[in-house]
């Protein structure tokens, strides 16, 4: 049964007649037209899904469209403003953190994310929190420095 | 007398990582006649390059003969009538950089910016036929004929400014997209190209002097960053046509199992969706790839499945029954007799490894449009022209009426030389008359994967008194030969391999198998340099000291004495209780040595990699920064299939089904990564995208042998094998 379901996507609002468990990824993929947040696992294993749902990194393959009703939901599309790249994603350029770039912006989300909660996070702190986000290309190295450049500048 | 010798043939099975000389390539854009090419392409420069990797590799001792190569040409490039310059490539991007590197030497060469160089790759209306995006091949073979092109080009615009500016070509340079004296006088290549066409084909790779190179051997940001920090980069799932429809196909549970019936009455009734069943392809389409799947999940199916005819456990001993009784012969020297006699001390051991997968964090997805008799395919694909000629025959139509695009890809390892994706598409597409989608779940990205193949290493090696390896016997059985031939001086040596890694060996393996990232050689590194390690221990020497004594070739040697710099390493018999190794190989034309520190749980068996050190000698380096980022993904996913990465299965069922119990490197377990990139402008560039990672079994298990005494002889090193190592005090 489809449901009037309205959230904030990138700070505009949304309103949308959608089945109220359909999951968020195939919504902004499908629907949305937005296909930066990307398929990898669909099981919240790999984190190439992620987006931020108020403050929080969600796995947006196993989060339902009922559950971001009245929330404000950032996909790696919000992020830069007025053109000009959030400063984490200029570190990710400037460190070459990324490879072939198909988890680069589940990275990114999920590193704004944890930066939300703790600006000024230390190296074990970041490897802990970013240790579901999979990355097969094997950027970690500079995935950390990016992270860690981002909030040694803030 | 020594006689080393090569088998060209197989030699060449083992050094390309897919096997394409079964597939005559058919003309390229080339299959319009010249005229209507220069129609398509436009105006300006255009210089049209010949290579031939094949020619190329034979020179530098490495495959021989065997390709047969486009008519005409296999890349070009344009200054077209506005300046901008374009390098047109069937070669693809999905994340070794080469996007930036090839750009990088069109730019050098050009004397502009690496942002005004455009390159359109893996499309294969635009771009000439290549074989496919493998082997560390780019930049080594394709990179000399581009800045051959380049230089033509450059030739023209001199020309034709010499001619405008009425100044003698010898007093004229390139210099920021224009030609100029070394005075006021300047003409911008969009003004020489104005109005004009002009065709050149260049056949030789100029000789290059490094000093002249100034966008070259300097790091470069990639060019594909912006695009990938803002989602905005394009891979094959993002494609969208409008009625496109999104397919879901039913699978069998286990490789090898038949189909016997099926009830597809539900998944119809479910709205919206339209099901096919047709042969053996049964699918559900949906314009919502979740609903897609839930019809799908409403098709009962029964299948009849074939006993099992080997485990994750019993496939060593599968693999040795079936293995042909006589190896083809790799390489070979002096007398085995004669050194078998001289060893005063012998070392027998057999190495292991498991089916691992490539697990790409894109599956494979393609997305097909057919109209007519033409045909649009958006893939996933390390091999797009393979692609074209199979869509083609299933299409039963020619192959340039198929246009396969290739977006940026997700990550292939070797994995996305296989097609089948993009073949399902097509089937689907046809049946339909509709856009069809195929997207991959994880579930089936492992099932279809063409893993890495189970392999079994069996060596027998000696001493002397000195320390001196007098003979070394090796056989690699389902590997494959890349990096099986051994590099250390020693006088009496046999190399053999039994069965390659995939294609005639397909029947020794429950499932496909295929090109792992330096394919075969990460099997045959691990165990030449662990049973390396072993004489070394049996000679009660330094690792790094009996290598050297062992070592006469003055590269192998450099880059081990580099990386033992940069380590800090100091000589101790193994095991030192230090928790460190060594491992040295060569792969891609390049040599590489590793060093890692251990910290090994004797409870638990658990490997915690602290540190992992890598020299690297690759020739002219185009891109240092990029070469690092790719010898840094290299060390990282190589702890994969050294700690944890094992397919499990059962026959041809797939017990892994996702990342839950198929585990890639996190990262907790990164650990400190220092690269070393020798300096060789004077030697030809080598492969960058695979050398770095041929090492890390080796290096980890003698790390670990050296931390508990416990040597570990199959991969994955999981903590219970670890463990059990250590328990058995072996």
């Amino acid at each position: 049964m489809k449901q009037n379901i309205r959230f904030n996507l990138n700070g505009k609002p949304v309103s949308l007649e959608v089945d109220p468990t359909r999951a968020l990824l195939w919504v902004l993929r499908y629907e949305l037209g937005l296909t930066g947040t990307k398929y990898g696992c669909g099981e919240a294993l790999c984190g190439a899904c992620t987006v931020v749902v108020g403050r929080q990194a969600v796995r947006s393959c196993s989060v339902e469209m009922k559950d971001v009703a009245g929330k404000d939901v950032t996909t790696i599309e919000g992020l830069a403003k007025d053109g000009t790249l959030h400063p984490l994603q200029q570190a990710f350029v400037d460190h070459d953190a990324l490879q072939c770039g198909y988890c680069t912006p589940g990275m990114i989300m999920s590193s704004y994310a944890l930066l939300l909660d703790k600006p000024h996070p230390s190296r074990g702190e970041i490897l802990e929190y970013m240790d579901s986000n999979l990355c097969r290309c094997g950027a970690h190295k500079r995935i950390v420095e990016a992270i860690e450049a981002t909030a040694k500048a803030a | 007398m020594k006689t080393d010798a090569l088998n060209p043939q197989s030699r060449y099975a083992g050094y390309l990582a897919a096997d394409f000389s079964d597939r005559a390539p058919t003309e390229s854009l080339l299959e319009h006649d010249r005229r209507e090419f220069l129609k398509l392409v436009g105006g300006g420069i255009i210089v049209l390059m010949t290579f031939d990797p094949a020619a190329a590799a034979q020179r530098e001792g490495g495959f021989a003969g065997r390709h047969e190569l486009p008519h005409d040409f296999n890349a070009f490039l344009r200054i077209g009538e506005d300046g901008r310059v374009t390098g047109f490539t069937g070669k693809i991007e999905m994340g070794q950089g080469v996007i930036t590197s090839l750009a990088q030497m069109l730019a050098d060469e050009l004397a502009v910016p690496l942002d005004a160089v455009h390159m359109v790759m893996g499309d294969t209306d635009l771009c000439p036929w290549d074989m496919g995006t493998f082997g560390s091949m780019t930049t080594r073979f394709f990179g000399p004929a581009l800045r051959a092109a380049a230089a033509e080009a450059k030739a023209v615009l001199i020309e034709l400014a010499a001619e405008s500016l009425q100044i003698p070509k010898e007093r004229l340079r390139a210099k920021d997209g224009a030609i100029c004296t070394d005075g006021q006088q300047k003409i911008t290549y969009a003004e020489l190209a104005h109005g004009k066409q002009i065709l050149r084909h260049v056949m030789n790779a100029p000789i290059e002097n490094p000093a002249d190179f100034t966008v070259i051997g300097k790091s470069a940001l990639r060019k594909d960053s912006l695009d990938k920090v803002t989602g905005k980069a394009q891979y094959a799932g993002d494609v969208r046509e409008p009625g496109m429809l999104f397919a879901r196909i039913l699978r069998p549970p286990a490789h090898g199992a038949k189909l016997i019936s099926v009830d597809v009455a539900a998944a119809r009734a479910v709205e919206g969706a339209q099901v096919v069943h047709e042969g053996n392809l049964i699918a559900v389409l949906h314009r919502q790839p979740d609903s897609a799947e839930a019809a799908l999940a409403q098709i009962k199916a029964q299948y009849d499945r074939p006993a099992a005819v080997a485990d994750d456990k019993s496939i060593f001993d599968h693999l040795l029954k079936v293995a042909p009784p006589h190896g083809e012969t790799v390489a070979q020297g002096g007398d085995l007799q004669a050194g078998r006699e001289a060893a005063r001390a012998a070392v027998e051991e057999q190495y292991l490894n498991s089916y691992v997968a490539h697990a790409p964090i894109e599956p494979h997805t393609a997305l097909a449009k057919v109209e007519g008799d033409k045909a649009t395919i958006w893939a996933s694909t390390q091999t797009p022209f393979a692609l074209r000629e199979a869509a083609a025959t299933l299409l039963g139509v020619s192959p340039p009426n198929v246009r396969v695009i290739v977006p940026f890809v997700g990550g292939g390892f070797g994995g996305k030389s296989n097609i089948q994706q993009a073949l399902e598409a097509v089937r689907l597409a046809k049946i339909t008359g509709k856009h069809v989608q195929v997207g991959w779940t994880r579930e089936e990205e492992f099932f279809y994967d063409t893993f890495r193949p189970a392999a079994v290493v069996k060596v027998q090696a000696g001493l002397d008194n000195a320390g001196l390896i007098t003979f070394w016997d090796y056989g690699v059985y389902f590997a494959g030969e890349r990096g099986a031939a051994q590099f250390y001086h020693v006088p009496n040596h046999r190399t053999s391999s039994y069965g390659s890694g995939w294609g005639d060996s397909a029947s020794a393996h429950p499932f496909a198998t295929g090109p792992w990232r330096a394919p075969g050689n990460n099997t045959n590194t691990f165990a030449r340099e662990s049973h390396i390690d072993a004489l070394a221990a049996r000679a009660g020497m330094d690792p790094v000291e009996f290598r050297l004594k062992n070592l006469a070739d003055a590269k192998m040697r450099g880059v081990l004495q580099a990386v033992a710099e940069k380590f800090g390493w100091t000589p101790a018999k193994a095991p030192s209780g230090r928790g460190y190794g060594v491992a040295c190989g060569m792969d891609a034309g390049a040599y590489v040595a590793h060093m890692a520190e251990v910290e090994v749980d004797k409870n638990s068996g658990a490997v915690r990699v602290k540190r992992v050190v890598c020299a690297q000698n690759m020739g002219l380096c185009i891109n240092p920064e990029g070469a690092r980022l790719q010898m840094e993904g290299a060390i990282t996913m190589g702890m994969g299939y050294a700690l944890s990465e094992e397919v499990q299965f059962t026959g041809g069922e797939i017990h892994d089904s996702n990342f839950d119990t198929y585990t890639l490197p996190h990262f907790s377990w990164l650990p400190d990564i220092e690269t070393v990139i020798i300096d060789a402008p004077d030697s030809p560039a080598q492969g960058g995208g695979e050398p770095a990672i041929i090492g890390m079994g080796a290096v980890i298990a003698n790390a670990i042998f050296d931390a508990t005494g416990a040597r570990l002889r199959q991969l994955p090193m999981t903590p219970e094998r670890v463990k059990k190592g250590i328990v058995s005090g072996e």
